[in-house]
């Protein structure tokens, strides 16, 4: 089915669209099932996709069926459809928690969830650099609007702050995209790494700059230093689906890092081969400090969560930095554990927040929880993965990580900075664990007990993470096979150019 | 497969006890012994083979891309430790039974009990050192739980928090030191590390690997300077400290050392890492636990000082200190755990264990009495005692070894000063608390014996102390062979245990730490005073400030960086372009590109000369801010000529219908603003900001001359080619919006739409402040709708829609489209809406513009995939021509269809903001009087 590639944009597009249409119904119960039954038909979807691209076939389809590089393309390789599977299972569990615990039906919460996954899916799929703006400004938009639900000035600021950047972000992407057409006169990404790769040394530099341009549009949606400022008060302030469903948000600059700057300006890319990574290393670096020291800050349970966010990037960005096919098959890995076990993070804190008398998540003691066994071990599960600790993902994405750098210079500084971030989650985490859940006072809490539904939904986020570490050894023989695609654009690049339309 | 089941029944046996605990404490207990005496059975079924000399191994791929394998080997060193931790965790099991009060949970402390066993055989079963430090951590953890488990102790929790920071802190450098070893050797398999420990030795990456894995080891087993957090650990019940602190947990630490012994010992840095580490443990901590008041805090720190002695075993690195080390894990288990039993009995009973409450004991409970006192004189290294016999062997290793030269004295005495206070110590736990006059104000009052079942681990322990001390050839010495082989990676040279090895020189020392021990404990009232004066420091209150300092120092340096200010976010964004810009383009040669320039002609001069006055007016003036939007709009209208100067219509049309929109929809917010934006940057920073600012305006210049001045081929002589022939339109710029890229065409009116709901969500009962006057206190005009207006604007409304749709049907060919033509339709509404008030519209079009904004994308959405039906991708278009009577031929392209969608989107989007901006100012033209507080709906 030719159409398949095309599915996790568009059946995001089709149910946000319908639950938009349906806003405003007192009935919500078939709002949630549209929604729900939304978000798993993706994940079916990106199973499909993920055992097609396993066999490392690349497929194109050619929106309008124009032939690349005149049309716009939808590219599925191993790293797209990995990108998709990550964001989809995401999804579905933030989904899931949305659909049981809120709805204003003003909000349109589900809704807005469903046009961000197209935005998201967008991003991952598209080989056309301009569609790739689109694809961010949808998810920008998305992510604004569902920033600003709810109330408060907190929210209002943060939200503020988020899309101002953002929208600066976007002018410069304009900027660093017309750049590049301007001298390549191509947008299709596969063309413009041809065309990049033919540059002559007098044209290089322009295309340099626009390239470096594009590392700073990237590194403001990665949230790397010094470009991480706005994260951890946005994704605190976020209600919980949202804030866990934005765990996959930063992701979206990495794998914009990884794809861009090993398809166009990779080790193939003539005079600018691999510009980007001196650059990425320090960063990488810094990042990870500033963000473990703010997991140690942090004054609220989510602002520790926001911040071990920070420092996930951090790690991703020093394995792109590394550039090597171990270190891209280990950065992706982790990708996937961060990615998911911040996400159910994000919603054990709020099924923790709910509980507390106060309804904060202020590190500061209170009457007992109501469940507190059954989140004190979800809390802990979590913790442990995020912090790295074994058996579980985290323990596996970092040793991978660590073999990966080998026994160099650069070795000293990645060792001691990723277990120096394993000690300062440990620490905090400790910290705030024991504050909510032993240093109780005042008896019990006079708050509900969290519903089977929602609960349900944070214990099959967090499943994924025991899981990712049981069945690793398939998982990181595809990730391996995906950085060897990745560093060899090559392949791509034909089965993109090469392409035929369904017309001839 | 049957290690496999040794290492993994005690989850189940975790899991049982949970199940039972609602049948009552007994049942409880004997299902929760189950599954640890099963895996009991197993190890003694494979004893003969073991003892033989065989090893057992499990293989299964786990992660091999990692290194990371389930594969376990049951060697002598892994057997005896697998039997210690099982064997005294039935024991600890059923103490705990009798010792827990029925307040607590028995249930979830059997459960954590035996998920801290499973990680215990784990480790102690390992064939892969990744594996092993998995279970590693795993103890850390667990024990973390089992010291917490009076969590609402604030001492507890303490001590559970600083024992997880620095044996996690310790397992996080021996995963280090482990991945070095796995790099030299290639292999994360024990079996090929241990072979090759020549190998290791011999590299570059030996002393650090060394260090790292020494590092893990002594946080473990609590050397100094780590060994802080033991004596906090405490605060956990006292089966816990019997068990982690005594038998296992702690022995981790030298299970490592003696594990790696082949393959990292044997070389000078070893020997003085290792066996310093270790005499500075043994001898400080012995002194240290004569002081403590505390039972457990008694033999927290003698337990420290054993670990110290066996880690100076291991590093003396000889044969016979090796076997003396393995020796001594077995005796110290023994009599550390009955000890602990014993004082969580009295614990029990009495209600204290402070030895200046507790004394004389005897009266009240004899036989726990006799046992401690058998057990204590074992700690003590009295003969015919197990202790006895480990602590000759280390005083006989103690006397030649080589690497000391000239300084060889100086072990023996110091190991002698240690067994010294070991004596002394012991000998207090024994006078002070059995004898010594009468007991003072204890809680429970007076204490008797505790129940049976109870004493009989502690019976068990203490038999066992008698009979490998008395009859050590026949008990122990098998075990121990089989173990010492095992660390020392060959068959251990012949030696026989034996009480009696004639008068020496180890058995003066052992003579002389006895009497001396006792002269000590005689003079204790003075030494107690100079202690209290000197050394009392609570290393809890010191790790807690210096966790607090740090969480400060990180808050200090996040508010600083983190400080909530939008304006410094975007100096760093900007910056960095900056930054990273300029080095992309300094290698540039050449600015300008060979292309010819075109000549400026005078109204393009006077134009970019308004675009310029427009732009620095508007941020000069940015304070008044209408005034800023009015010149702003000029910025746009000569950005819409530019377009058409250029050739553009169709970007002239968008950007003059845009601008009417935009600028009147920030009218009306600004409405809500105050007029004016107060001073809030400060000299220093508008500096930067311009030079900022300016700088960056200055490379996009700069980049817009390279680029435009540099010939350019591109993608765009297909659309023009393909336009007619391919698209069915000869307006090329609406092909390309609806056909060539309809794609980003729909992802736009997808953000058109986000926008919409955003702004509605944001709005949604947001109350806001009106203003009734504008800046200088003129009050707004009482008659907001003049009747001229409204009459005009509703006659111009059905010509506005007529325009609108001829743009709208031409689209294709000329200058128009569902974008344009949207948006003159919305500027049409807008009119009416100025000119009649919202609530006049409302009542008229009853449209809940979400759903319009929504339904437009959607048409666009089912236009595409129509084009699935015939088997086309998403988005295909189609045309043919047919022929109207009257209108003539007429082209019917099924990109209309999409560009439907486009328009309804516009349309709804922009009305939805307009009407919400507008509904927040329903009251403001009311009379005064209502609209005192200044606030609406």
């Amino acid at each position: 089915m030719m159409h398949l590639i095309a599915l996790p944009v568009l059946l995001p597009l089709i149910t946000g669209l319908l639950l938009l249409l349906m806003a405003g119904r007192k009935n919500f119960a078939l709002n949630r099932a549209i929604s729900l039954i939304g978000a798993g038909l993706l994940v079916l979807v990106a199973v499909l996709l993920f055992y097609t691209a396993s066999s490392g076939v690349i497929q194109v389809y050619a929106m309008g069926d124009w032939a690349p590089p005149f049309g716009i393309v939808l590219v599925l390789d191993r790293l797209s459809a990995f990108m998709v599977l990550v964001t989809s299972v995401l999804a579905f569990f933030s989904i899931w928690y949305a659909a049981s615990t809120m709805d204003h039906p003003a909000y349109n919460l589900n809704g807005l969830m469903h046009l961000l996954l197209m935005g998201i899916n967008g991003a991952f799929l598209t080989g056309d650099l301009f569609n790739l703006f689109v694809c961010f400004e949808v998810l920008l938009l998305a992510s604004y609007a569902l920033l600003i639900q709810g109330d408060g000035p907190d929210r209002a600021k943060a939200a503020l702050h988020y899309v101002v950047l953002n929208l600066a972000g976007s002018s410069l992407f304009l900027i660093a995209v017309a750049t590049l057409y301007g001298i390549t006169g191509t947008l299709n990404m596969a063309d413009m790494a041809v065309k990049v790769a033919q540059l002559s040394e007098e044209e290089a530099p322009i295309v340099g700059a626009a390239a470096l341009l594009f590392l700073v549009v990237f590194g403001l949606k990665a949230a790397a230093v010094p470009l991480y400022f706005w994260l951890p008060r946005a994704y605190s302030a976020a209600s919980a689906p949202v804030a866990a469903m934005f765990a996959i948000m930063t992701k979206i600059g990495v794998y914009a890092i990884a794809r861009m700057y090993t398809l166009i300006f990779g080790d193939q890319a003539g005079h600018l081969a691999n510009l980007v990574q001196p650059w990425l290393w320090p960063l990488a670096l810094v990042t990870l400090t500033l963000g473990f020291i703010g997991v140690l800050a942090g004054r609220t349970l989510r602002m520790q969560v926001s911040y071990l966010v920070i420092v996930s990037v951090g790690t991703l960005l020093a394995g792109l930095a590394i550039d090597t096919e171990a270190s891209l098959s280990a950065t992706f890995y982790y990708l996937a554990h961060s990615t998911w076990v911040c996400g159910a993070l994000y919603l054990i804190v709020d099924l923790i927040r709910r509980q507390r008398e106060d309804g904060s998540d202020e590190l500061k003691s209170g009457p007992a929880l109501p469940q507190a066994t059954t989140l004190g071990i979800l809390f802990f599960v979590a913790a442990l993965s995020v912090a790295g600790m074994p058996p579980l993902s985290g323990f596996v994405g970092k040793v991978l990580l660590l073999n990966a750098v080998g026994t160099g210079y650069e070795a000293i500084w990645l060792w001691s900075l990723v277990l120096l971030s394993g000690l300062a989650a440990i620490t905090a985490l400790s910290r705030s664990g024991s504050t909510f859940f032993w240093r109780t006072s005042g008896g019990m809490a006079h708050t509900a007990k969290a519903r089977a539904w929602p609960l349900a939904a944070a214990i099959g986020l967090l499943t994924t993470t025991p899981a990712l570490a049981l069945w690793g050894e398939p998982i990181i023989a595809y990730t391996d096979a995906m950085a060897e695609q990745l560093l060899n654009p090559e392949h791509y690049i034909q089965s993109v150019l090469r392409h035929t339309t369904v017309g001839g | 497969m049957t290690l496999l089941l040794i290492v993994l029944l005690p989850l189940f046996g975790a899991l049982v006890p949970l199940a039972t605990e609602r049948y009552g404490r007994n049942i409880c207990a004997w299902s929760a012994c189950i599954a640890p005496l099963i895996s009991l059975g197993l190890l003694i079924s494979h004893l003969p083979r073991v003892l033989a000399g065989e090893t057992l191994r499990y293989h299964r791929e786990w992660l091999p891309s990692l290194g990371l394998d389930l594969s376990l080997r049951l060697d002598g060193l892994g057997l005896m430790f697998a039997l210690l931790i099982t064997g005294i965790g039935l024991l600890v099991l059923l103490y705990a039974r009798y010792y827990l009060s029925s307040k607590d949970s028995l249930g979830k402390l059997y459960a954590l009990l035996q998920i801290f066993m499973l990680a215990m055989l784990g480790i102690v079963l390992s064939d892969n050192i990744l594996l092993m430090l998995v279970f590693w951590e795993l103890t850390s953890l667990s024990s973390f739980l089992l010291i917490g488990y009076w969590s609402h102790q604030s001492a507890a929790r303490k001590g559970a928090r600083m024992a997880l920071a620095i044996t996690g802190a310790g397992g996080l450098c021996l995963l280090a030191g482990a991945l070095l070893l796995g790099h030299i050797v290639g292999s994360f398999n024990l079996g090929d590390i241990l072979a090759a420990g020549d190998q290791i030795r011999a590299h570059s990456l030996y002393p650090i690997t060394l260090i790292l894995v020494l590092l893990g080891a002594f946080t473990k087993s609590a050397q100094f300077p780590f060994h802080f957090w033991l004596p906090h650990a405490m605060s956990a019940p006292t089966p816990v400290s019997a068990y982690l602190h005594s038998a296992t947990m702690v022995k981790a630490g030298v299970f490592l050392l003696a594990r790696l012994y082949p393959a990292l010992a044997g070389t000078e840095m070893w020997f003085f890492l290792v066996s310093f580490t270790g005499l500075a443990t043994m001898v400080y901590a012995a002194y240290t636990a004569l002081f403590k008041h505390d039972l457990k805090g008694l033999l927290a720190y003698s337990t420290i000082s054993h670990l110290g002695l066996i880690t100076l075993l291991f590093g003396f690195s000889t044969e016979l200190a090796a076997a003396a080390a393995v020796f001594h894990i077995i005796n110290h288990a023994t009599f550390k755990a009955s000890l602990f039993m014993a004082a969580g009995i009295i614990d029990h009973e009495t209600g204290t264990r402070d030895m200046r409450k507790l004394n004389g004991l005897w009266k009240y409970m004899p036989y726990t009495a006799l046992l401690a006192m058998v057990a204590s004189a074992a700690m003590a290294g009295v003969p015919l005692l197990n202790g006895f016999l480990s602590k000759e062997m280390f005083f006989a290793e103690s006397l030649h070894l080589e690497y000391m030269g000239a300084w060889g004295w100086v072990m023996p005495v110091l190991a002698t000063l240690g067994a010294l206070f070991s004596v002394a110590y012991s000998w207090r736990f024994i006078h002070d608390v059995f004898f010594n006059g009468e007991p003072v104000d204890l809680p429970k009052y007076p204490p008797h014996e505790p129940p049976r079942f109870m004493k009989v681990p502690v019976e068990m322990l203490v038999v066992l102390c008698l009979l490998v001390g008395i009859f050590p050839h026949f008990t122990v010495e098998p075990f121990m062979h089989a173990a010492a082989s095992a660390v020392l990676g060959h068959e251990m040279p012949e030696y026989h245990l034996a009480l009696w090895h004639g008068f020496n020189l180890p058995l003066l020392m052992s003579g002389i730490a006895l009497a001396g021990g006792l002269l000590l404990y005689s003079q204790r009232k003075g030494l107690f005073a100079f202690y209290e004066r000197k050394f009392r420091s609570d290393e809890k209150l010191v790790f807690e400030a210096r966790v607090q300092r740090s969480v400060r120092l990180a808050q200090w340096v996040t508010d600083r960086l983190e400080n909530g200010s939008l304006q410094r976010y975007m100096a760093l964004f900007v910056g960095s372009a900056l930054v990273v810009g300029t080095v992309g383009m300094w290698p540039l040669a050449e600015w300008t590109g060979s292309r010819a320039l075109t000549p400026v002609d005078p109204v393009s001069l006077i134009a970019a000369g308004l675009l310029i006055v427009g732009s620095f007016g508007t941020v000069l003036i940015h304070h008044n801010r209408f005034a800023a939007l009015l010149l702003l709009s000029v910025v746009g209208l000569v950005v819409s000529l530019t377009f058409i100067r250029f050739s553009a219509p169709d970007l002239a049309l968008t950007q003059i219908s845009v601008e009417a929109v935009t600028i009147v929809l920030l009218m009306l917010a600004l409405y809500f603003l105050p007029q004016l934006t107060p001073n809030e940057s400060g000299p220093k920073r508008v500096v930067r900001d311009v030079a900022l600012s300016g700088a960056a305006g200055a490379g996009v210049g700069l980049l817009c001359w390279t680029v435009l001045t540099r010939p350019f081929t591109s993608i765009s002589d297909y659309f023009l080619e393909n336009s007619v022939s391919g698209g069915g339109g000869s307006n090329v710029v609406n092909v390309i919006l609806v056909d060539f890229r309809g794609f980003d065409t729909l992802g736009e009116i997808t953000v058109l739409a986000l926008a919409a709901v955003g702004i509605y969500a944001m709005l949604h009962g947001l109350k806001l402040p009106l203003p009734n006057a504008d800046g200088e206190g003129r009050r707004w005009a009482q008659d907001p709708h003049p009747p001229i207006l409204s009459v005009m604007t509703r006659i111009l409304l059905p010509l506005a829609i007529m325009v609108s749709l001829y743009i709208f049907l031409r689209g294709h060919n000329m200058p128009g489209g569902g974008f344009i033509a949207g948006l003159i339709t919305s500027v049409a509404l807008i009119l009416q809406y100025i000119s009649t008030g919202t609530e006049w519209m409302q009542q008229r079009l009853r449209w809940n513009y979400r759903k319009v904004a929504a339904s437009g994308v959607m048409i666009a959405t089912l236009t595409g995939l129509a084009s699935w039906l015939f088997g086309y991708p998403f988005l295909t278009s189609t045309f043919t021509h047919v022929h109207w009577p009257v209108v003539g031929d007429f082209e019917l392209a099924s990109a209309m269809a999409f560009d439907v969608g486009v328009y309804v989107t516009v349309v709804g989007a922009t009305m939805l903001i307009l009407a919400h901006l507008g509904r927040l100012a329903q009251s403001t033209h009311e009379p005064p009087a209502t609209n005192e507080k200044g606030e609406k709906i």
